[in-house]
């Protein structure tokens, strides 16, 4: 139990994909300026690396080493394009607002990463586990970034008014800069920061 | 090992893309009928966001719509036809060599050909009284054609009350501002039309000063994407002229103030 325990929780912070090892930045950075695009984006990539994750170790043993990537990247794609037509269907806005970056899934380095380095090796359960903690992990940073950009960036939350803007005779002048895309790279550079104080073993030697 | 023979390689290949072409398509296939809701619904959103009935808090589109009513016209009479505008399916009527003409002016919008019909969308008051009209307008942008709608004030029909674009693919943060609620909030008010009834309404490179001389018929350019502020421009006063709307805004006229 120990050791699924390890494979689940340990991607959260202790080897976070994108705060350790600096994997699906882009993501991090295009889908972050609204907490709710941000949710959905969360909840695709949980939904494609657990699968993904799971379906590569189930065919383990079947992949020709020789066509081994381009048969994840066909696995990946294919739930990745499920993914996005659900979304069309059911959450039109927030996938008009997604645009691109559903798709990009596809690109992100963790889901790949995730399949060649785990699942290509580990079974099925213990790779569907490594998948979701990896999710998770990219997960936490998202919504640490989209909590962030939208209330200081435009004063709500879910698009819920949580600072009275001055535009509306509140007291809050919201932050532009928060809605660009490079304040993603502060905070994601903040949070790694406030991490590595807490898990010294992560600060990388030499520099 | 077994698994690297060649023969292996192709059955797993194969399996592999039957396998995922079916999760595919069954997925594409079984959501369908909900995109096209969907995208139906995003068109009313669109009609009735350029008709400024919905604000950025939203609400019912379906009953906001019932202030709205949708009739086709034929462009080059500017009459009323039969027909239902919600089976109208823009794009391949715009295509279709029966359907639409050759256009010889666009006056630089891009539009090769238009559809001999278009529908209108005429918005209503609480007491019946035609309050705009909202006519669809494409155009070539930098990279894709621009689809919106315009929507002129019923009574002098010459006041712009908004502009607003459902599908393009400009670049997003340049071209893609016209998407911005600030830069559309720019168009309300405008006049499309001069004293001489020629289309005067342009989009200038820079802010427009409001004291100068004809700043009623000028709106700001977008920063970094002239060549998508001049495609509006175009479109409008392609659209607005008497090769495309221009006879029945002139029918409408001669109704007289609805």
């Amino acid at each position: 139990m120990g050791k699924a325990r390890d494979t689940l929780l340990a991607p959260v912070f202790d080897e976070n994909p994108i705060a350790l090892q600096i994997l699906g930045i882009c993501s991090a950075l295009a889908v972050t300026s609204k907490l709710e695009t941000a949710v959905t984006m969360c909840l695709a990539v949980i939904f494609v690396l657990v699968c993904s994750n799971g379906a590569v170790s189930l065919i383990r043993s079947h992949i020709p080493t020789n066509i081994r990537i381009i048969v994840q990247m066909t696995i990946i794609a294919s739930l990745v394009i499920v993914v996005d037509q659900f979304l069309r269907a059911y959450a039109f806005d927030i996938s008009k607002q997604l645009s691109v970056f559903v798709g990009l899934i596809i690109t992100n380095c963790i889901v790949m990463g995730r399949a060649e380095a785990f699942a290509m090796k580990e079974g099925v359960g213990m790779s569907m586990l490594d998948g979701l903690g990896n999710a998770l992990g990219y997960s936490v940073i998202l919504l640490v970034v989209g909590v962030l950009r939208e209330l200081f960036g435009s004063g709500k939350l879910f698009g819920v008014e949580i600072f009275a803007l001055a535009t509306e005779g509140g007291w809050y002048v919201p932050n532009g800069l928060m809605l660009l895309p490079p304040s993603a790279f502060f905070i994601i550079g903040g949070f790694i920061w406030v991490l590595r104080s807490f898990k010294t073993e992560q600060i990388e030697e030499g520099g | 090992m077994a698994r690297d023979t060649i023969r292996k390689t192709f059955t797993v290949a194969f399996a592999l893309c039957v396998v995922c072409s079916v999760l595919v398509s069954a997925a594409a296939v079984s959501l369908r009928p909900a995109q096209e809701t969907n995208k139906l619904l995003d068109k009313k959103k669109n009609i009735l966001t350029a008709a400024g009935l919905l604000g950025s808090e939203g609400g019912d589109i379906e009953a906001l719509f019932g202030q709205v009513e949708a009739r086709m016209i034929d462009i080059d009479s500017g009459k009323y036809l039969d027909g239902d505008p919600g089976q109208f399916d823009l794009k391949k009527a715009s295509r279709d060599p029966v359907l639409s003409v050759a256009v010889a002016d666009d006056r630089g919008a891009g539009i090769k050909r238009r559809s001999r019909q278009m529908p209108v969308y005429l918005v209503k008051k609480a007491s019946g009284k035609v309050d705009k009209v909202i006519l669809p307008v494409f155009g070539m942008g930098l990279w894709s054609t621009l689809w919106g709608f315009i929507s002129l004030d019923r009574d002098d029909l010459n006041t712009i009350r908004g502009l607003v674009f459902y599908e393009h693919g400009e670049t997003p943060g340049l071209g893609g501002e016209v998407d911005n609620p600030a830069w559309k909030a720019l168009w309300k008010g405008k006049q499309a039309f001069g004293l001489d009834g020629d289309v005067q309404i342009s989009v200038v490179r820079g802010r427009v000063d409001p004291a100068a001389e004809g700043s009623e018929y000028q709106v700001d350019g977008l920063s970094g994407a002239t060549i998508t502020s001049r495609g509006v421009q175009n479109m409008l006063r392609y659209w607005l002229s008497d090769n495309a709307y221009g006879a029945y805004l002139n029918s409408l006229r001669q109704e007289g103030a609805a």
